[in-house]
C-alpha cells in the first residue's frame, strides 16, 4: 500500500510450455504438483490419525478404569500369532518401499514383484487375523448377546487362562472384559478394514503397473500409496503392544 | 458521497462474455463429471439450497405445532422426528458445507490467483459424497425418520429408540468425507497454489477464515466419524463402549461427539466471518482495520475451538473442576470473536459507507452475531448455564449465531458474488427489501425465545404450559415473515439469471483478484496467472488501475 507504483500486471509470459504428460492443468510446474500431492497425502494421514485417535482415547480411558479386566482379557490373545503378524506387516512395509524404489528406477518387473509380495503378506496377515477372530467367536468372546464370562470367572475351565496363571475375577470386574473385547474388535476391525482397502488399491496398481503406468517417471501414486501402507503398519505397531502385551513384560 | 458505488457497464452495449465457465461445455454430463471448481460450487449451491428449503419447511412445521400449547398438529413422536431431522439436515447438509463448499469452492482459487483447486477430482468426489449422504438421510427420513435429536445422545440412541439411527448415522458419516475432502483441498490449495506475490498477509480475509475452518474440518470430522461408527456398532452387533450395563460410559460418547460438534459450529461460522470481512471492506471503501488481528483471530478461534467442548455437558455430571476449566476456556473464545466485531466496526469508522444488499445483510450479521455471541457467554458461565441449558434460551442463542450470523453471512456472500458467478445483477430494491424482511422476521422469531428460555420453557417438547402461548405466537408469526424473507431471494435470484442487468467485471469496484477477471469467469479463471504486487483491500491501487484504463482509452 505504501509503494505508490504498484500494479497487478499479468504473468510475464505464458511461456515455458514444457507440459510433461503427467502435469495436471491446474499446476504451473511438476514440482508444484508433486509438492501439493505430497502435502495432501500427509494431511489425509493426519485425518486418519484423528480417526484412530478417537479409538485410542477410548482405549486409554477404559484401560485405566478396568485394568484388571483388561489384563485378564488380553491373556486370551495369542502373542505368538500377534507377533508373527507384526513381523509380516513390517516386512510388507519393506517390500512396499522396495516397490517404490523399483518404480523410481523404472524397473517394471521388480515393481510388480514387490507389489504382489506386499499383497501376499497382507493376505497372510488377514488370514492369521481371521484365525484369531474365529477362536474368539468360538469362545463367545465377541461382545453382544452371546458374550461369555466363563474364562474370567472360572479360569480353571480355560486352558489359555490357566497357562497365563489367571485368578478368578469377581463378576463385576469380569463383566468389564466385554469392554476390552469391544475395543479389540473395533480397533483391529478398523485396522483390517484399512488393510482391505489398501489391498484393493494394491491390486489396482499391479494391474496398472503391467501397462507401464508407474515406470515412465511418474511414480507419485505409488509413493503416496506407500505412505498409506506404512501408516496402516504403524497403527498395528501401536495396537500390538496395547492389546496383546498389557502386562507381559 | 454518492449513495451507491455500483458501477454497471452501459446496458445497451454490454454483453455476457461468450466464452465463460458456463458456456465452455454443455449437457448434463459436462456438469456431473466436471472438475471445474466453479461448476462444483454451483452444483453445491443448488443442492444445499434444496436441503435448506427442506430443513426450513421442517422448521415451519415445528413453529406451527408450537402455535398452540397442546400437541395438536403433530403427534409428540412425530414432533421429535421433525425437530431431529430439522437439526440433522440444517447442520450437516446445510450449515457445514454452506459457505466453504459453495462460495469457497467458487472463489478461493480465484482469490489466490490459481487456475483450480489443487485436487479437482477430490473436489468432485466431495460433492458426490455429500449427495450420497444427503440422499441416505432423506431415505432415512422417508422410511420412518429418527427421533434422537441431532446429537444422537447415548444411551437413548443406542438402546431406547427404535428409529433409523443407523441409516442417519451412516449418512452423516458419509457426508463427513465431503467435509474432509473440501477442507483438505482448501489447505493444500492455500499452501501450494498461491499466485506469485500472493503472500500469506496479502490473502483476502475470506481465504484466512476458510483456512481456519478447513483445519477444523480436517482434524474434527474423523473423530465424529469414529464416534458414529461406534454408535452404529453398538446398535448392530452390541459392543459395549457406550453401554453402562456393560461398563461403557455414555458420557464418553458426548465427549467424543462434542469434540467434533463444538468445533463444527466454528466450521459453520468462520467462513461466514470471512464473507463479512470482504463485504464490510468493499462497501466502506477501506482496508479492513487490523488485517493481521482479524486474520489471526480466525486461527485463534480454530485453536480455542478444540478446547471448549465440555461446556455442552455442564449439567451432565462432569466434575466441578472440569466445569471450571471449560467455563474459563469458553470465555476465551469470546475474545477472538470480539476482535473481529470491533475491527469490523472500526473499518466502518470514517469509511464511505453505502447500503447495497450485501452490506445490509452484513449489518444484520454484526448485530445478531453480537447478541448470539454475548448470550453464549451466559451459557458458558456454569451457574447461569444450569438454569438456561435445555431451555429455549439455548435454542435462541444457537439460532442467533447460526441463522442470524451464518445464514445472514451466506446471503451477504451470495448477493456479493452473484454478479461474478452469473454475470448478472439482481434487482437491488427488491433484494434490499428482502434483507430487511429477513432481519425483522428473524428478530420476531427468535428474540421471544430468549424470554421463553429464561422463563423456563424446555426445548424439544411438542406441548407447553398455556402461559407461554403469547410469546410462542410471536415467534411463529416471525417465522412466517422469515420464510417470506428466504423465499424472495430464491425468486429474484432465479429471475435475474435471465433478466438481470449485465454486471460487468467489477460492479462493486472491489479489489479482490476475483473481480479483476471477467464475469462469469473463464474455465481457466485467468488468461495469464496474475502477479500480486499490492496489499489486500488496496483501494488506492484500484483507483490508479481505473485512471490507467481511462487514460489509455481516451
Amino acid at each position: 500500500m505504501s509503494d505508490s507504483t504498484v500494479i497487478a500486471h499479468d504473468g510475464l509470459e505464458a511461456g515455458h510450455h514444457e507440459h510433461s504428460p503427467h502435469l495436471h492443468h491446474q499446476f504451473e510446474s511438476v514440482e508444484q504438483q508433486a509438492d501439493a500431492g505430497n502435502f495432501a497425502m500427509w494431511l489425509f494421514l493426519l485425518t486418519e490419525v484423528m480417526f484412530f485417535g478417537g479409538l485410542f482415547t477410548v482405549y486409554m480411558i477404559y484401560r485405566n478404569w478396568y485394568y484388571p479386566a483388561f489384563v485378564a482379557a488380553s491373556h486370551q490373545l495369542s502373542v505368538k500369532l500377534g507377533g508373527i503378524n507384526s513381523v509380516l506387516l513390517i516386512t510388507s512395509s519393506l517390500t512396499m518401499t522396495l516397490g517404490v524404489w523399483s518404480a523410481q528406477l523404472r524397473r517394471k518387473g521388480s515393481l510388480i514383484f514387490f507389489l504382489m509380495l506386499t499383497f501376499l503378506l497382507g493376505v497372510v496377515f488377514l488370514g492369521i487375523k481371521g484365525v484369531e477372530y474365529k477362536e474368539k467367536f468360538e469362545k463367545h468372546h465377541f461382545p453382544g448377546a452371546n458374550y461369555s464370562l466363563q474364562s474370567f470367572v472360572n479360569p480353571a475351565s480355560d486352558p489359555v487362562a490357566v497357562a497365563a496363571g489367571d485368578k478368578p475375577l469377581p463378576l463385576d470386574i469380569a463383566q468389564r472384559t466385554e469392554v476390552y473385547f469391544s475395543l479389540y474388535f473395533a480397533m483391529t476391525g478398523m485396522h483390517a478394514l484399512h488393510m482391505i482397502v489398501g489391498m484393493g488399491i494394491l491390486l489396482f496398481m499391479i494391474f496398472r503397473a503391467r501397462s507401464d503406468a508407474y515406470t515412465t517417471g511418474h511414480t507419485a501414486f505409488v509413493e503416496y500409496f506407500g505412505l498409506y501402507w506404512h501408516f496402516v503398519d504403524i497403527i498395528w505397531i501401536f495396537l500390538f503392544p496395547l492389546l496383546y502385551l498389557i502386562n507381559r513384560h | 458521497m454518492s449513495d451507491t458505488i455500483v458501477l454497471l457497464p452501459d446496458q445497451s452495449t454490454a454483453r455476457i462474455p461468450k466464452r465463460n465457465y458456463l458456456t465452455q461445455e454443455n449437457g448434463l454430463l459436462s456438469w456431473l463429471l466436471t472438475r471445474d471448481h466453479k461448476r462444483i460450487g454451483i452444483l453445491y449451491l443448488i443442492s444445499i439450497s434444496f436441503f435448506f428449503l427442506l430443513g426450513g419447511s421442517l422448521a415451519g412445521l415445528i413453529r406451527l405445532e408450537l402455535l398452540t400449547p397442546q400437541s395438536d398438529l403433530l403427534a409428540t413422536d412425530t414432533y421429535n422426528k421433525v425437530f431431529t431431522m430439522h437439526g440433522v439436515i440444517m447442520i450437516f447438509f446445510f450449515l457445514v458445507p454452506s459457505v466453504p463448499a459453495t462460495l469457497g469452492n467458487f472463489f478461493l482459487p480465484l482469490m489466490i490467483g490459481a487456475k483450480d483447486l489443487a485436487l479437482p477430482k477430490m473436489n468432485l468426489a466431495s460433492w458426490y459424497m455429500y449427495m450420497a449422504g444427503g440422499l441416505l438421510a432423506l431415505w432415512a427420513m422417508i422410511t420412518g425418520g429418527v427421533d434422537t435429536g441431532w446429537t444422537f445422545t447415548t444411551p437413548l440412541s443406542t438402546h431406547f429408540v427404535n428409529t433409523n439411527v443407523i441409516t442417519t448415522g451412516l449418512a452423516i458419516f458419509i457426508s463427513g468425507f465431503s467435509s474432509i475432502f473440501t477442507g483438505l483441498n482448501f489447505i493444500v490449495t492455500i499452501h501450494k497454489m498461491r499466485a506469485p506475490g500472493m503472500t500469506w498477509f496479502r490473502l483476502p480475509l475470506f481465504v484466512w477464515s476458510n483456512y481456519a475452518a478447513s483445519v477444523l474440518m480436517v482434524l474434527g470430522t474423523p473423530v465424529l466419524g469414529i464416534t458414529l461408527i461406534l454408535v452404529v456398532l453398538e446398535r448392530t452387533v452390541g459392543i459395549g463402549i457406550f453401554d453402562p450395563t456393560k461398563g461403557g460410559d455414555p458420557l464418553l460418547f458426548q465427549h467424543l461427539f462434542w469434540f467434533y460438534s463444538h468445533p463444527a459450529v466454528y466450521i459453520m461460522i468462520l467462513p461466514g466471518m470471512g464473507v463479512i470481512s470482504e463485504v464490510i471492506s468493499t462497501f466502506s471503501r477501506k482496508r479492513v482495520f487490523g488485517y493481521t488481528a482479524v486474520a489471526f483471530s480466525s486461527v485463534a478461534i480454530a485453536v480455542f475451538g478444540f478446547f471448549v467442548w465440555a461446556h455442552h455437558m455442564f449439567i451432565m455430571g462432569i466434575s466441578n473442576y472440569a466445569v471450571l476449566v471449560f467455563s474459563l476456556l469458553t470465555m476465551l473464545v469470546a475474545v477472538p470473536s470480539a476482535i473481529k466485531i470491533f475491527n469490523w466496526a472500526l473499518t466502518l469508522y470514517k469509511g464511505s459507507i453505502t447500503f447495497e444488499t450485501p452490506m445490509i445483510y452484513a449489518f444484520g450479521f454484526m448485530g445478531l452475531f453480537t447478541i448470539g455471541g454475548m448470550t453464549g457467554v451466559f451459557l458458558g458461565t456454569s451457574g447461569t448455564d444450569i438454569h438456561l441449558t435445555e431451555t429455549y434460551f439455548i435454542v435462541a442463542h444457537f439460532h442467533f449465531v447460526m441463522v442470524g450470523g451464518m445464514l445472514m453471512a451466506f446471503l451477504a456472500g451470495l448477493h456479493f458474488w452473484w454478479p461474478k458467478m452469473t454475470g448478472r445483477m439482481y434487482p437491488e430494491k427488491v433484494s434490499q427489501f428482502a434483507a430487511v424482511v429477513t432481519f425483522i422476521g428473524f428478530n420476531l422469531t427468535f428474540f421471544p425465545q430468549f424470554i421463553l428460555g429464561t422463563l423456563g420453557m424446555p426445548r424439544r417438547y411438542a406441548s407447553y404450559p398455556p402461559e407461554f402461548q403469547v410469546l410462542n405466537v410471536f415467534s411463529t408469526a416471525g417465522a412466517t415473515i422469515l420464510g417470506v424473507g428466504y423465499l424472495l431471494p430464491v425468486l429474484y435470484l432465479t429471475w435475474s439469471l435471465k433478466y438481470g442487468a449485465i454486471a460487468g467485471d467489477n460492479p462493486w469496484q472491489a479489489t479482490g483478484l476475483e473481480w479483476q477477471t471477467q464475469s462469469p469467469p473463464l474455465t481457466e479463471n485467468f488468461t495469464q496467472i496474475p502477479i500480486m504486487d499490492h496489499e489486500a483491500y488496496d483501494y488506492e491501487w484500484l483507483e490508479r488501475q481505473k485512471e490507467k484504463e481511462v487514460a489509455s482509452v481516451g
